[in-house]
């Protein structure tokens, strides 16, 4: 069983959902984000979502695609942020996932990349322009390194879709809520409940849902019905605000333990 | 030996191609591709678009023979394939009115298009006005300012350019952004992508529409000398133009087929945008293809005197044919595509888009190392009348008479 799964498999358990906060690696600077990592962990993250940064992002809205180049003036580069995992990993323990674009990664060599993320203690790998109909090339790699290959899913699925991406993915089914990029929404999309319900019934891996989930009580609503909730742009925004700010990471990790408290047990 | 069909059933030519886009737009582009299959090969809906290529695009384009440009050069006969007639003047309306079509077909009342000079932006607008569609086109905040006439004219012609201030604000950010709506709203709307790129099927789909060039080439050559061209040879930024032009000759082994890309400051400086001679493989815009980028894997800037070149990728099958050898690469520089521009506009009274100004200036290069007997047909892709203000920048107004 990987890290992920036995995450999953404890939360279950205790009848406690995931909750999942995103940084944008090196934003403010690549120590934050170590730093960031380890205080998330204490508020009571329970997986944790490094963006490697983009000169390209088409997946993300303003504040993610504004994390991401902090992050490459910071000199973010994947093999620094790996140089970062392999830093923090010492000092938590939860489950940590990349979420990259596919061209850095094959431009760092996918077997070189399965290998060393393995090696430096990353558990798995979200690449939102990388569709299971590509995916072999990286998989092949990825799978017998034990790195979880996270695939998505989208409002947008058909049906014979859902169910491969269900069987594709290790570790977790991401279900995009919304037709969009990543960034905060004042309400949940209404077919959100029936979107989960969709993948539930394909698949028994844990269902995690992101894009437009930004407040405590979204994450209760979509905590209902989901085993995880990933929150990104929320917290990228945060980091943003408070980047200057010597209260940086007290603040944050305020932020994720109030999205935590609705998830746990009876929350 | 028959050659295998090109791409396969998901769009690969070799490793080339592909769709590398998020999840949310895997249907769409599926839907895209069927809603495509079936229009081609609807009787109704291609003479509708023969119809309109021929009477409202001006089709066919002549094939010229620049005699004086020739005789100046004293080598092979150089023939130019007019696109620079074409309504909106540039090949491009080729390919915007089959997506509009299609567009209007699949009932979706929003277009929207990416731009770099405009030039495709224009078209898009264009297209959009014929049919009544609704139709928004993304331009880099860098393009806008370069391209001010071609902002003004997509506005006259009803379209809403939206500014794009992402990124390095030229034409691969204005796609970034293009993209980014069309994730959110690819229920209504058609993403009329404008060049022989991004994901499948729009490389195959574009490449259909602009082939009307290399078949009228073909047959006038034909006409013309009794037999086909020796070398076949066009500028490549996306490579629209260049595969239109170049894909019927596929098969003709004795013809040479030559594309030109953006040497900028020249490849040694780093500054051009010849992402086929200098470039890596890798994936950006939803295909796998040659990429100008650093050793991060993270996107580098293009750099040309020509908007429509200024472009860090190239679409899929260019970079198919560049690794079988089928097409040989070579790059231009800002300068020398200049000097192209001066030579065509003075010896023949035709004033090349910068971008088609790169194809003239090899084509008379190769002539000179050609016997006489030898033909180059180039792709005249567009005319030069918006790029006269980068020109008169570029030279000033000295040695004009």
């Amino acid at each position: 069983m990987s890290r992920i799964d036995t995450a999953f498999a404890r939360l279950r358990a205790a009848g406690e959902r995931a909750l999942i906060p995103y940084f944008s690696a090196g934003d403010p600077s690549l120590d934050a984000t170590r730093r960031l990592v380890v205080a998330a962990e204490r508020a009571g993250a329970d997986l944790v979502e490094l963006g490697i940064p983009f000169s390209d992002p088409i997946g993300d809205g303003p504040v993610i695609q504004r994390g991401s180049a902090r992050g490459l003036a910071a000199g973010a580069t994947l093999a620094r942020v790996l140089e970062l995992v392999a830093g923090v990993r010492g000092e938590v323990r939860i489950p940590l996932v990349l979420m990259g674009y596919y061209n850095p990664i094959l431009a760092f060599g996918l077997k070189a990349f399965a290998r060393a993320a393995v090696d430096v203690g990353v558990d798995g790998v979200i690449v939102p322009d990388l569709p299971p109909d590509e995916a072999d090339e990286l998989d092949a790699e990825a799978e017998p390194a034990g790195l979880d290959l996270v695939h998505l899913v989208a409002p947008t699925s058909t049906a014979a879709r859902v169910r491969m991406i269900a069987r594709r993915s290790r570790g977790f089914v991401y279900v995009v809520s919304l037709m969009g990029v990543t960034g905060e929404r004042a309400t949940l999309p209404p077919d959100l409940a029936a979107q989960i319900r969709a993948v539930r019934l394909v698949t028994t891996k844990p269902v995690c849902v992101g894009f437009g989930i930004g407040r405590p009580e979204q994450v209760r609503a979509v905590g209902a019905r989901a085993d995880g909730v990933i929150v990104g742009s929320a917290v990228v925004r945060l980091i943003e605000e408070r980047a200057t700010s010597p209260s940086l990471v007290d603040d944050v990790a305020a932020f994720i333990a109030a999205l935590k408290a609705p998830l746990r047990a009876g929350g | 030996m028959a050659r295998p069909t090109l791409p396969d059933a998901r769009g690969h030519f070799g490793r080339y191609g592909g769709r590398y886009v998020p999840e949310a737009l895997m249907a769409p582009l599926i839907e895209l591709e069927h809603a495509w299959q079936r229009a081609r090969a609807d009787r109704g809906w291609q003479r509708e678009l023969a119809r309109l290529l021929h009477e409202y695009a001006g089709r066919p384009t002549p094939l010229y023979f620049a005699r004086r440009l020739s005789e100046h050069v004293g080598g092979a006969g150089i023939y130019l394939k007019r696109e620079d007639l074409c309504h909106t003047g540039a090949h491009k309306i080729n390919n915007v009115l089959g997506q509009a079509l299609l567009a209007r077909r699949m009932k979706k009342p929003r277009v929207i298009a990416e731009t770099g000079a405009g030039q495709h932006g224009v078209a898009s607008a264009t297209a959009a006005a014929l049919l009544g569609l609704e139709c928004q086109v993304y331009m880099g905040a860098e393009d806008v300012t370069r391209q001010a006439l071609n902002v003004f004219r997509m506005r006259l012609l009803g379209a809403r350019v939206i500014v794009v201030e992402a990124g390095s604000r030229t034409l691969k950010d204005a796609i970034n952004e293009a993209m980014r709506d069309w994730v959110a709203n690819v229920r209504t709307t058609y993403y009329l992508l404008g060049s022989a790129m991004g994901p499948h099927p729009y490389p195959v789909m574009v490449r259909d529409l602009q082939c009307v060039i290399g078949r009228e080439a073909r047959r006038q050559a034909r006409a013309a000398l009794g037999r086909l061209p020796d070398v076949v040879m066009a500028c490549v930024g996306g490579g629209s133009n260049a595969i239109g032009l170049f894909h019927p000759f596929i098969g003709d082994r004795r013809v040479r087929i030559v594309g030109v890309e953006a040497g900028g400051h020249g490849v040694a400086t780093g500054r051009h945008g010849a992402s086929l001679s200098a470039g890596r493989v890798g994936v950006l815009h939803g295909c796998m293809s040659y990429l100008l980028q650093n050793d991060d894997g993270q996107i580098a800037e293009a750099h040309s005197i020509s908007a429509g070149l200024d472009y860090p990728g190239v679409g899929p099958e260019h970079a198919y044919y560049k690794d079988t050898g089928r097409f040989e690469f070579v790059s231009i520089t800002d300068e020398e595509a200049l000097e192209g521009f001066h030579a065509l506009a003075r010896l023949e009274g035709i004033m090349p888009a910068l971008e088609s100004s790169h194809a003239v200036a090899h084509a008379m290069r190769l002539a000179k190392q050609l016997s006489r007997s030898k033909v180059i047909v180039v792709g005249l892709s567009g005319r030069g009348d918006k790029d006269v203000h980068v020109i008169a920048k570029a030279l000033g107004t000295e040695g004009l008479p």
